[in-house]
Formats: C-alpha cells, sequence, structure tokens
C-alpha cells in the first residue's frame, strides 16, 4: 500500500527532490491537523493538568481506595466472561452465517450489528426490564433460581449485549477467504468433523477470534450506558469503574473522577497496543516473515 | 463436495443454536422496546412521544447530529485523502490516532472536554471570564459527539480509498482538472457508496450517544436534554412506558441504519458479481 501511495509523487531529476502530483496535500493536511490537535489531543492535556497537581502519594491513594478497587474487579471480571461468552457465540455465528444458506440468513446477519446501532442507554433500560424479576427473562429464570438484574451476571450480560459484533465481524471474513481445498484435503483423509476443525480451521481463525475477543473486553471495560440501569449500582458490589468516575463528578470531586479516568485510560490504551501489536506481528507472519 | 460441518444432522443443530441464541439475545430485547412502548396503546405512546420536553429532546438530538455529521463528512474524507494519497513522516501515527475515540469510554470522553473547557479547566476560566458557556450547554455535547463520532467516516473511505489506488485521479490531474473538479468527478463517484455507510454509522452514534454526552451536559429538561438522556431521566422517574416511548424513537434509527447497512451492502455484492 506504500507503493500505491508513492505512486502519486514524481520523481524529479534531482534526487531527494519529488513533487506530489495530486493537489490539495496542504488544505487536506491543515484541517486534518487541525482537527486532531484540537478535538483529540487538546482535550487530553485537560486530565495531565489535572492530574499534575497530584503528589504520588495522594494519587495512589486515590486510585487504590477499597471502593475504587472493588469496582476494577468487578469490571474486569464481568467484561472477562462478556468477553469469552462472546468469543463462542461469535465463532458458531461466524461459522453459521459463512458456511450454511438457510432462509432468514440475510436478517441473521444484519441483526448481528444491532448493538452497535441501538443506543446504549436504550439497550440499558430494555435489558433491565427484560430481566427484572417481572420481566419476560426475569419470570422464566427465577424458578431455576437465576437473578440476573442487579447482580454482576447482569453488568456482564449487557457487556456482552453491547460487544456481540466484534468477535463475529472479525472472524467472518476470514472463514470467508479460508480456500476450499483445506477443507476438502482434511475429509479426505478422514479427520471427523471436530478434529478437523479444530486442527485445521482453528488455526487459521484463532488469531482473528483473539483480536475479536480482545476488542470485545476493551469496548466491555469503558461500557457506561447499557450497565449502569441492569448494574444495581451498589457500592462494593455491582459498581461498575466507570460509573465510579461519574459518581466523583457528580461529587464535584474533579481530581478523584480525573485520576481514575486515568487509569481506565492507560488500560484501554495498553491492551488496544498490545491487540495491534499482536495483530501486526501474526499478519507479517502470514505474509512471510518480513 | 463434503466440506467440515456439511453432516445434515450437525448443521441443523449449528443453525438452530445460532438461531435460538441470537433470537434470545437480540431480537427478544428489540422486541421488548416496541411492546413496552405500546403496552398502553397507540394514543398513549402517541402523547408520551409527542410531550413537550420529548419534542425538545428529539429536536436537540437532530440539531446536534446535523452539526456533526458535515464536520466529520469533511474531517474524514480530507483525512482520508490525506494518508490515501500522500506519503509524509507521522502518516501512520495519524491513522492510529483517529481510533483514540473508540479506545476510550465515553465518560472518560466526556471527563476530558469537562476538564478543559469546565469552569475549573484550563480554558474555563477565560471562557467564564467572557461569558461563554460551552458545558451544561449544546456546544458541550455538540463538542463530545464530534469526538465520539469522528473516526466513523475516515475508517470508512482510507480502505476503499487505498484499495483503489490514485491512478484515475493523477490522469485527470494530467488531464488539467483543477480540485474540486477532480474531486466531484473522479473521486466521489468511486467513494459515494461508503461515505454514505460512514454518514450512517456517525449519524446513528450521534444520535445515541449518552455517556460522553451525560458528562457535559447537565440533563436540564427542554435545554440540554438529548433523546437518550431523555430516555434515562423518565426511566428513573418510574416512567417505563414513556421511557419506551422515546427509545422505540431511537430504536427505529438503528433498524433503518441495519436495514441501510444490508441494503448498500447487498448493493456492493450485486456489482462485484457483475464485474
Amino acid at each position: 500500500m506504500s507503493q500505491r501511495a508513492a505512486g502519486s509523487r514524481l520523481a524529479l531529476p534531482f534526487p531527494g527532490r519529488t513533487q506530489r502530483v495530486l493537489p490539495g496535500f496542504g488544505l487536506s493536511l491543515g484541517i486534518s491537523l487541525t482537527f486532531v490537535s484540537l478535538v483529540l489531543l487538546l482535550p487530553l492535556t485537560g486530565l495531565v493538568g489535572q492530574l499534575a497537581g497530584l503528589s504520588l502519594g495522594e494519587y495512589w491513594a486515590i486510585i487504590s481506595e477499597a471502593r475504587v478497587v472493588a469496582s476494577y474487579l468487578i469490571t474486569l471480571g464481568a467484561a472477562a466472561v462478556a468477553a469469552l461468552v462472546n468469543a463462542a457465540f461469535g465463532l458458531l455465528l461466524a461459522w453459521v452465517l459463512v458456511r450454511y444458506d438457510f432462509p432468514g440468513k440475510r436478517a441473521l446477519d444484519a441483526l448481528m450489528d444491532l448493538p452497535f446501532a441501538l443506543p446504549t442507554a436504550v439497550a440499558g433500560i430494555t435489558l433491565a426490564t427484560l430481566y427484572s424479576s417481572n420481566g419476560w427473562m426475569g419470570q422464566a429464570l427465577a424458578p431455576l433460581g437465576l437473578e440476573v438484574a442487579y447482580t454482576w451476571v447482569g453488568i456482564a450480560l449487557a457487556m456482552a449485549f453491547t460487544s456481540i459484533p466484534f468477535v463475529v465481524r472479525t472472524v467472518q471474513p476470514i472463514l470467508e477467504d479460508l480456500p476450499h481445498e483445506i477443507d476438502e484435503a482434511a475429509m479426505t483423509l478422514g479427520a471427523r468433523d471436530g478434529v478437523a476443525f479444530r486442527r485445521v480451521i482453528l488455526p487459521h481463525l484463532w488469531p482473528a477470534l483473539v483480536t475479536g475477543t480482545g476488542l470485545a473486553f476493551v469496548r466491555s471495560l469503558g461500557e457506561f450506558g447499557a450497565v449502569i440501569f441492569i448494574a444495581g449500582n451498589m457500592p462494593y458490589e455491582t459498581e461498575i469503574t466507570s460509573l465510579m468516575i461519574f459518581v466523583k463528578l457528580q461529587e464535584y470531586d474533579y481530581v478523584g473522577a480525573s485520576a481514575i479516568a486515568s487509569v481506565v485510560l492507560a488500560t484501554s490504551l495498553a491492551l488496544l497496543l498490545a491487540i495491534n501489536l499482536w495483530q501486526g506481528r501474526f499478519i507479517r507472519r502470514l505474509h512471510g516473515g518480513n | 463436495m463434503q466440506r467440515i460441518g456439511d453432516a445434515p444432522a450437525l448443521r441443523r443443530l449449528l443453525i438452530g443454536a445460532a438461531v435460538a441464541l441470537s433470537a434470545l439475545f437480540l431480537l427478544l430485547p428489540l422486541v421488548a422496546i416496541f411492546a413496552q412502548a405500546f403496552s398502553q396503546g397507540l394514543a398513549t405512546f402517541w402523547v408520551n412521544v409527542s410531550d413537550t420536553y420529548t419534542l425538545a429532546a428529539i429536536g436537540l438530538t437532530l440539531f446536534i447530529t446535523a452539526l456533526t455529521i458535515p464536520i466529520n463528512l469533511v474531517f474524514g474524507v480530507m483525512l482520508a485523502w490525506l494518508v490515501t494519497r500522500f506519503t509524509f513522516p507521522g502518516r501512520r501515527l495519524l491513522q492510529t490516532l483517529i481510533d483514540i475515540p473508540f479506545a476510550i469510554s465515553p465518560v472518560v470522553a466526556g471527563l476530558v472536554y469537562l476538564l478543559l473547557y469546565g469552569r475549573n479547566g484550563w480554558l474555563g476560566g477565560w471562557l467564564d471570564a467572557h461569558d461563554i458557556q460551552l458545558m451544561f450547554a449544546w456546544p458541550g455535547i455538540l463538542m463530545v459527539t464530534v469526538f465520539v463520532t469522528c473516526p466513523f467516516v475516515a475508517r470508512e473511505l482510507i480502505p476503499l480509498m487505498q484499495a483503489q489506488g490514485s491512478r484515475e485521479e493523477e490522469a485527470a490531474v494530467t488531464l488539467g482538472a483543477s480540485g474540486f473538479t477532480l474531486f466531484r468527478r473522479v473521486t466521489l463517484p468511486n467513494i459515494r457508496w461508503a461515505l454514505l455507510y460512514g454518514v450512517i454509522l456517525t449519524n446513528a452514534r450521534a444520535v445515541g450517544e449518552f455517556g460522553a454526552v451525560s458528562v457535559v451536559s447537565g440533563a436540564i429538561r427542554g435545554e440540554t436534554n438529548t433523546l437518550p438522556l431523555h430516555v434515562e431521566l423518565l426511566y428513573q422517574d418510574y416512567n417505563t412506558v414513556g421511557a419506551f416511548a422515546s427509545a422505540a424513537l431511537l430504536a427505529l434509527i438503528a433498524l433503518f441504519t441495519l436495514a441501510a447497512k444490508a441494503g448498500l451492502e447487498w448493493r456492493a455484492a450485486r456489482r462485484e458479481a457483475l464485474a
């Protein structure tokens, strides 16, 4: 792709000097840089400014307060469960949508994007109503002794709902591009479905599967709108970290909110960086190790 | 030719499981929104939707969305043009930076804006002295909405424009086309469907943003209350049917988004089949 981009430069007889053929470099560079600086980068300085006044000890005291630590554990645990559930569900759905033809397939495929299209607050009140003790699902699950609303199961459910598309949409294109010969070779050699899938298909899919699961996990860590309605928001029990930030803000504790936000921000940026690096390494290996 | 998982029993089992789970976890919530909204009849739904505060919330949401789309459209096209048509130091970094809004929790996004432009913020003091209020007013809502939706158009355009390359555009320049003509006659016809999809995604997110907006809005009824915030307000007031009436409007926009996506994909597949 860098070759293509380089194609829009015309080499002049003097080495080291090139001229751009296409117009608009200055304009697009100017607008892009202005926008990125003002909209994306400048606001982040607000966070730095707010934290600059804190000593390391004060910072540590805020981010390691018992109630806050409990919220990290709840958020991480529920997000991990949500991501793992989505890994299984996403793999199943990607497989069914790519490999089989059946009536209603297009509608099912379209339905997979619902969680991204539906506003999170709408998802939140809907799940809370469905799974509350007099909701459709709540009533169905009550005889089984399963309580979802206002427990951490509800938090995990809401996180899983909002991050469904990640795994399906990362695995689907890889599965579509797998050549038929792979299947045929395995089947000709007499492998059973389960073994063939595990040994032949899964090795091709798992980088996409891990990426999708990782993205679902990161999204779940930051989810707010869908979770707060079903969570119950009891300190130490069903309070997520995003809500902790919100609670601090309502108490006008800007410093506390900023300190916790910096932990959330650093965690999600580190995770995304890790996913990107890992993905990059895999793609390099796929293209012959350069 | 026999492929993995083609055995009829296994096939039926997997399709059945996929359909059943999707119906339970995706379709049922969707049905529940409309069931709740209309649970007291069409007349009650209409009363809820035409309530003064609901109308004000709809108006504000449409206003914010109408401003967000052109801003991010211009930015998305400019950024995509820049990173796919030119090489320059920092190109990669720029492409990484536009993903920041995807990585940041909406509440944190709202918070950083509040810290900068709020009364105690770096710029807040100066703004306050000049009697300019951005936070807890519509400009703040617009700013965070632009922030959370800014990657969508660019993310749709960049892969497409990279794949298409710049040969046609270079030919047009050689033939003497001006920058504007070049964009309108050569680039735009090639990218219009991706552009449209980027706009649809921007629209869906702008209309539905909750976390970031709730930090900077103050949710004053009739003034800074967007439709998703209005849904929360009614729900917390135990006006469940009213909350779901507004939620149904938002769900309709979501359904439109899904239909538009399916339509655009179907169109692309058909063109590919014809080509």
